[in-house]
């Protein structure tokens, strides 16, 4: 039997809203296929699951807010015989709380004792013997993360815990039809909060030329017409790509106090959203695509984050993410990194700056190149190569 | 086409990429992209629906000369199949 379990489809995630299941008990389903659509602070998302097998059982009912985690639907694997809905096979695991009584604690409207936390976070509390009712909760409306539990725990460890904070007033309901942006402003600082809490970061800049990019550019794009015109946007993603080969050690996730790398270089893309706020999903493989198939990706990507509506592996993927801000007028930016990545490339406005190059000086374009790295996954040092090799790639655009 | 239709269709495919905009505040006679905060990947997306309406093609190097939306309007005027 498979379990589903509602993915966290990024840090700023504790729970989503079951919108609609794209399934129903009976149907033979493949791996990668999207089954359901839940909706996030951010978006509404295509949910993807990784396993073949046959619906047993839908048990989270489409409206209903539940946290990560949460076994939303029940699976047979192919060949496995089937069983009646109602005789429960007993599981193997320690009985966790049921998906029915957790999604209530949590999304039943009129506040309860007891305190929202997710099924993770219970119990690790219970593991590390941390009262969970006095863990000051940074998830959406006050809800104890995993994390609030083991930061708990490490502060509790060397000196007695510090007064618990207030318990923070139980969140109103959302109104019908609830702000996203207010949700969504709440998702973005707890996952930034979050980062610069934990993560050493460190910055670097450098100034790269661009003369040769926008060349290179511009004469591709001469014989394209509109509907395959590729933008700069595309051409930096791929050149940072490239470059990552070479150092791994940006490229993944510090998960458990240790670097995991990334299985492919996926980036995220900084997408601002019109009505204000930004998501990150990721392209998947980009140092494998070609520029043609980047630049659509890219052009999609864009189109369904502004449509909110994203798929689960975008969301939870991305091992780097890249954000330009160029556009906006500003020389550089120097990023948050989002956790749990390691890096970020920040890329600033594309400007005639006097440039030195083989002895002479003459104008050129250039653009600021700024990496923020996370101290504990890797050194400035190889940070400052990694800046070098970028600024070197780009002075090869034909190979990217 | 009217240079009244042309305009309403203009802003009407204006509209599918930044729908929050109030065509009454939009100024013909001041630069678009900033008036309206279309970055590239929005200025791209804009010409493709107007070449996919219009039947329309813009080459890259003209971009420089369409600025306003005054500018837009005369440039695809005369090029109007």
């Amino acid at each position: 039997m498979i379990e589903f379990k509602l993915p966290s489809l990024g840090a700023d995630m504790d729970e989503g809203k079951l919108l609609e299941w794209k399934i129903k008990p009976g149907d033979a389903i493949k791996r990668g296929q999207v089954i359901a659509v839940v909706d996030t602070s951010k978006a509404a998302v295509d949910v993807e699951i990784w396993h073949d097998g046959v619906v047993q059982e839908l048990i989270t009912k489409p409206g209903e807010t539940i946290p990560v985690g949460s076994v939303m639907a029940r699976l047979r694997e192919t060949g496995e015989a089937a069983a009646a809905p109602k005789a429960a096979a007993p599981f193997p695991e320690a009985p966790a709380p049921t998906p029915k009584a957790a999604a209530a604690s949590v999304a039943s409207v009129p506040p309860t004792l007891r305190k929202p936390a997710s099924p993770a976070a219970r119990k690790r509390a219970h593991e590390l013997d941390v009262e969970i009712e006095k863990v000051t909760g940074t998830g959406p409306h006050g809800a104890v993360t995993l994390e609030d539990v083991e930061k708990a725990a490490e502060y509790a460890a060397p000196a007695p815990a510090p007064a618990p904070a207030p318990a923070p007033t139980p969140a109103p309901a959302p109104a019908p039809g609830a702000d996203r942006q207010a949700e969504m402003r709440k998702a973005i600082g707890a996952a930034m909060s979050r980062s610069k809490r934990e993560i050493p970061h460190y910055y670097l800049a450098e100034t790269i030329p661009m003369h040769r990019a926008i060349e290179h550019l511009t004469r591709a794009n001469e014989g394209r017409p509109v509907t395959e015109r590729v933008l700069m946007g595309a051409l930096q993603l791929k050149a940072v790509a490239l470059t990552l080969k070479q150092f791994p050690e940006l490229n993944g996730f510090w998960r458990d106090g240790a670097f995991q790398p990334g299985a492919g270089i996926h980036v995220g893309v900084a997408i601002s959203l019109r009505q204000g706020g930004l998501v990150a999903p990721a392209i998947h493989d980009v140092d494998q695509r070609g520029l043609g198939d980047l630049m659509r990706a890219l052009a999609d990507l864009v189109k369904r984050a502004r449509a909110g509506s994203l798929r689960s592996s975008e969301m939870s993927d991305p091992t780097i993410t890249v954000t330009n801000l160029g556009e906006q007028g500003v020389e550089a930016v120097y990023g948050v990194i989002y956790p749990p990545q390691v890096a970020l490339v920040g890329f600033g406005r594309i400007a005639e700056r006097a440039l030195a190059e083989d002895g002479a000086l003459r104008a050129a374009p250039v653009v600021t190149a700024t990496l923020s790295g996370d101290h504990r996954a890797s050194d400035g040092h190889r940070g400052a190569r990694f800046l070098a090799a970028l600024r070197e790639q780009l002075q090869r655009p034909e190979e990217l | 086409m009217t240079p009244e239709e042309l305009k309403s269709q203009v802003l009407g495919i204006l509209a599918t990429i930044a729908p929050e905009l109030e065509p009454g505040e939009l100024r013909a006679d001041k630069a678009l992209r900033s008036q309206v905060d279309l970055d590239s990947m929005d200025w791209l997306n804009f010409l493709v629906a107007l070449h996919e309406r219009l039947k329309v093609e813009i080459p890259e190097t003209d971009y420089a000369k369409l600025v306003t939306l005054e500018d837009l309007l005369g440039y695809l005027n005369k090029k109007l199949p």
